[in-house]
């Protein structure tokens, strides 16, 4: 991997050489092992090695997602961020502040305002309504009782569950909490926004339409985001880019499009094997450089090929690829088009 | 054990450390008397003068002892002040009215709340927390003790209830939360909880008596003592059973200290808390009979009375009073426990948020100011009580006059071929190969910490002078666990299949270990007096309930998938009975006869008063001497039967669970 690319970007979050080792002296182990100790070593002296030597960069208003098998130290990994667990090493920058400094005092203050999480299995508390649950970060910040209604009403409103407000959590359906769950994070307008498997636990009819509601939501607030998932399909459709985990480390971050396209190992090929190449390439790798008469038609430089292949239907050779407003950046011929998608 | 044996190339089976561990036992046993007679009977100057220390400790604690600030003699006036004032509250709420003056010369400036007043609210709360069945079945309850005559008594009991419960729901959530936060506190805490759970609470009246002095007070110590325990376990349990989710939500959230542990963790586990405040309830009912041995008054008293005039039918509607409370009180705090917060009301004048209180609050006043007009408003009329003590002292009897050859050959056969043979051949056992015979058990099935544990244990009871009394209560407890077993398994076995039956043994078994252990004695005196057979009949009686409750449970958790495969595979219901059911169900069942074991011990040192001579009997001498260390060394030695006893099973129990693939044992 070479320099991460965001690095440069506005970064919210930076892990550097992050590691979490589970067991009794798990620094003094890590100390004496060096920097690089390989996996055997570490769990022969009676420690589990949960995340192993984590480095990314999570930049202002994109979607990161961190995508893994259970077991791949990937929950670990997002508790390390919001330091719910002690890291046995490294570094965590949030706002370019590291956070490993922070009093616990600092700490709760950064939690209570500037960061929210969703929970996998919802995390409601069982004898809050609705409306009682959203505003109970805002209670537990000492904010008046008017004015944490009034914004857990809202947040209510913007999940879509308004009339439910005083309903108790056992009389909604999984996807109905998990709207809680959301709206409950958002209440104290965070400013990342952790999601652990958010979806996980729901029907794949129901997860879809959620996914559907977290574009939605998301096209809205602008959040940073780190979103934790098992389900490839979804860290593709939803990320703007993904790392992949396998036992604690990252074996690959990039582009959905980077992952789909140039895996980097086996591990990787696997998941990415079955994923139709049209939905996550974009327009622009397709492209040629604009040459001859200018096309009619255009698409946006952001869609990918399995949303421009329609345009093709009344006949069209050629699109013109633009971004916005502004000028054309290539061409995007129907033959290539066509090698890709019949390519799989 | 396996593996070292093929580490060593010799493939002995498993069962050949202990055929070299018996062999030894008994060549000690059979030719060891005369080289080694100490073995057997421990000797008289090795001995540990334990009671004689404890009770010095006793009178150096009463008379002497001192924190600095303030002595112990104080710190106890102080306890007695804490639990004295609430007391008497209660107390001239529900039975004697508030009085004005001391003892003779006292006047009354109010009554106590009528017996309609009381009635009537109980019934409202449980129509608040469980609706019309249960507001029906509380009236039934109060109504039931008010018909027979024992409204005054039990409102006594109830008084000194009520006060016990919050001190002890209190006292052991707040340990338990400590336990919870602190592992080390944890760790300390623990065994301190095992004794106060195992050591019979005969053992501590006597300290308790000299601490704190005859009264109620010093009945209301004995029973936080007793019932507080649970909950500090429960506390510590369900806090640290909350999902991991919902604490790093708290965390999340940026909740403090405070926050995390008011606004999430303890909501989040109401409903086993309140499995811990039911738990409170049921003990300190459980107490009130013994906890009228020093003082309590009340249904406890009458019942302890009725069983020293061997008058067994007011015994028994005294101690059907006990169970009416209990049944009242423990449905009640189910069905607070279950009631799920709904939306409170908020329109209204404070009538309309809350018809309950208001109803009650109405009743009461309404029911006072009748109750000055009329009499029987305040105090239930005696022309309209009832009683059946007559009735069942001339049920008992004619039982006696009729089939006295038949038990009496019964009893005799049992004692002469099983109890008497038993005994002795328990007695004959040299103590320390006893000792060594239970360390070896407790090394193979849980380690060196099991086997010193389980030998010193059994060394000290032999040091502190109690072997053989021990040896006898062990003899009384084993015959009576295996009579419980007996007739517990296969009833579980039946009942675990068939829906219901198992409701009806359900009911027996909840009304079994409901109704206070002394009700057993007295039907048991009556048929066949004194002695250790009746001693065996009550405490089978008491013991069969977890017998069969564990059998069933265990049956009824094993997996339907494995009976299906089973049954896929041709089983017949005997083969899967046997084969799948009884055999995953072994941890479960081991674990029944744990608790057997335990209910035995407890009922057995009641027995002590039909004339045992065993630990027990022990116990209630020194109760009766009030000497406080002669009665907490016996309980002690209680004490270490039952943890040894304890230890060995569930680590036997664990093992089993590792053996079949079922997952980790709990804790």
């Amino acid at each position: 991997m070479t320099a991460d690319p965001a690095e440069s970007r506005d970064a919210k979050l930076v892990c550097r050489n992050v590691w979490k080792l589970f067991g009794a002296r798990g620094r003094e182990v890590l100390e004496t092992l060096g920097p690089d100790p390989a996996p055997g070593a570490i769990t022969a002296q009676g420690l589990v090695p949960a995340v192993r030597d984590v480095s990314l960069t999570v930049a202002e208003g994109e979607i990161f997602v961190i995508m893994g098998l259970s077991g791949s130290g990937k929950s670990t990994l997002v508790r390390l961020m919001s330091r719910l667990i002690e890291p046995t090493a490294g570094e965590i920058l949030f706002n370019g502040r590291d956070l490993l400094a922070a009093s616990d005092a600092e700490m709760m203050m950064i939690r209570r305002h500037k960061m929210g999480m969703v929970f996998q299995h919802f995390a409601l508390l069982p004898h809050l309504s609705v409306l009682d649950n959203v505003a109970f970060p805002l209670d537990v910040q000492g904010m008046g009782r008017e004015e944490r209604i009034a914004r857990a009403r809202k947040m209510i409103e913007l999940v879509g569950l308004g009339g439910r407000e005083d309903a108790f959590p056992r009389q909604l359906s999984g996807g109905q909490q998990q709207r809680v769950g959301i709206a409950r994070s958002l209440a104290v307008e965070p400013e990342l926004w952790f999601l652990d498997e958010p979806f996980s636990a729901l029907d794949p009819l129901i997860r879809r339409e959620m996914q559907d509601e977290f574009i939605r939501l998301q096209s809205v607030l602008k959040k940073t985001i780190v979103f934790i998932t098992h389900d490839f399909d979804e860290a593709i459709r939803l990320a703007d880019r993904i790392a992949i985990m396998k036992d604690g480390a990252i074996v690959q971050q990039g582009t959905p499009e980077e992952i789909v396209m140039s895996p980097a190992d086996d591990y990787v090929r696997e998941f990415s094997r079955a994923v139709p190449k049209a939905k996550v390439v974009r327009v622009t790798s397709a492209m040629r450089p604009a040459d001859g008469p200018e096309p009619q038609a255009g698409v946006d430089a952001r869609a990918t090929i399995a949303e421009a292949a329609p345009l093709f239907l009344d006949g069209a050779e050629r699109l013109k690829v633009t971004e916005g407003q502004g000028g054309t950046l290539g061409h995007l011929h129907l033959a290539d088009v066509i090698r890709l998608m019949l390519g799989g | 054990m396996q593996a070292s044996a093929i580490r060593n190339g010799i493939a002995l089976p498993r069962w050949s450390g202990w055929a070299i561990a018996l062999f030894c036992f008994v060549l000690l046993w059979k030719f060891g008397a005369e080289q080694l007679p100490w073995a057997f009977e421990y000797p008289r100057k090795a001995m540990i003068p334990a009671a004689r220390w404890i009770g010095d400790f006793t009178k150096w604690l009463l008379n002497e002892a001192t924190f600095g600030l303030f002595t112990f003699q104080e710190f106890t006036r102080f306890i007695a002040a804490v639990i004295d004032f609430p007391y008497r509250i209660a107390l001239s709420l529900l039975s004697t009215g508030f009085l004005q003056g001391e003892g003779s010369a006292a006047v009354q400036i109010t009554p106590p709340l009528s017996w309609i007043a009381v009635i009537v609210t109980f019934t409202l709360l449980g129509l608040h927390a469980g609706g019309m069945r249960l507001a029906a079945l509380v009236a039934a309850c109060l109504g039931f003790v008010a018909l027979f005559g024992q409204w005054q008594s039990a409102m006594v009991t109830l008084a000194s209830i009520l006060v016990a419960v919050p001190l002890g729901v209190a006292g052991g959530a707040a340990l338990g939360v400590l336990a919870w936060r602190s592992p080390a506190f944890e760790r300390a805490i623990r065994p301190v909880l095992d004794l106060m759970q195992t050591i019979p609470v005969f053992a501590y009246l006597v300290p308790i008596l000299f601490l704190f002095g005859f009264g109620p007070t010093a009945a209301v110590v004995a029973t936080l003592i007793y019932a507080m325990p649970p909950m500090t376990r429960v506390t510590q349990l369900a806090l640290s059973r909350v999902p991991g989710e919902l604490t790093d939500l708290g965390r999340m959230v940026g909740c403090s200290r405070r926050q995390m542990l008011w606004r999430v963790m303890v909501p989040a586990s109401m409903p086993s808390l309140m499995v811990g405040v039911n738990q409170v309830i049921m003990l300190s009912l459980n107490m009130v009979i013994i906890a009228s041995m020093i003082g309590a008054g009340g249904l406890g008293f009458d019942v302890l009375a009725a069983l020293r005039r061997l008058d067994f039918g007011a015994g028994l509607e005294a101690g059907l009073a006990i169970v009416a409370l209990a049944v009242a009180l423990d449905r009640l705090s189910q069905a607070f426990a279950a009631r799920r917060t709904g939306a409170a009301p908020t329109a209204g004048n404070p009538v309309q948020r809350h018809p309950y209180l208001a109803g009650a609050l109405a009743t009461i006043v309404i029911a006072g100011l009748a109750g000055l007009a009329v009499p029987a408003v305040q105090t239930y009329p005696e022309a309209l009580e009832l009683s059946t003590g007559t009735f069942w002292s001339e049920v008992v009897a004619w039982i006696n006059v009729n089939f006295f050859d038949a038990i009496e050959a019964v009893k005799n056969a049992v004692l002469l071929n099983l109890l008497i043979p038993f005994k002795r051949f328990l007695l004959d056992l040299p103590w320390l190969g006893v000792a060594g015979l239970l360390a070896f058990a407790g090394w193979r099935l849980g380690g060196w910490q099991l086997a010193v544990l389980a030998g010193v244990l059994a060394f000290l009871i032999a040091a502190t002078g109690q072997w053989e009394k021990a040896m006898i209560t062990v003899y009384l407890c084993g015959i009576s666990v295996l009579f419980a077993m007996l007739i517990g398994v296969p009833v579980g076995i039946l009942a675990a299949e068939r829906e219901r039956l198992w409701t009806v043994v359900r009911v027996v078994i909840d009304t079994l270990q409901t109704l206070p252990s002394f009700v057993y004695l007295m039907p048991a005196v009556m048929l066949f007096r004194v002695g250790d057979f009746t001693a065996m009949v009550a405490v089978v009686a008491y013991a069969v309930a977890p017998a069969i409750r564990y059998t069933v449970l265990g049956l009824q958790h094993v997996d339907p998938k494995l009976i299906e495969a089973g049954r896929a595979m041709g089983c017949t219901p005997n083969q899967i009975l046997l084969r799948i059911k009884l055999k995953l169900a072994l941890p479960e069942i081991m674990l029944g006869l744990n608790q057997t074991v335990m209910f035995a011990l407890s009922m057995l040192v009641i027995t002590a008063l039909v004339g045992t001579r065993d630990l027990g009997q022990e116990v209630y001498i020194a109760l009766t001497k009030a000497d406080p260390g002669r009665g907490l060394v016996a309980g002690l030695a209680v004490a270490f039967i039952a943890i040894i006893t304890d230890r060995l099973n569930q680590a036997g129990a664990r093992a089993a669970r590792a053996r079949l693939g079922l997952g980790d044992a709990q804790a």
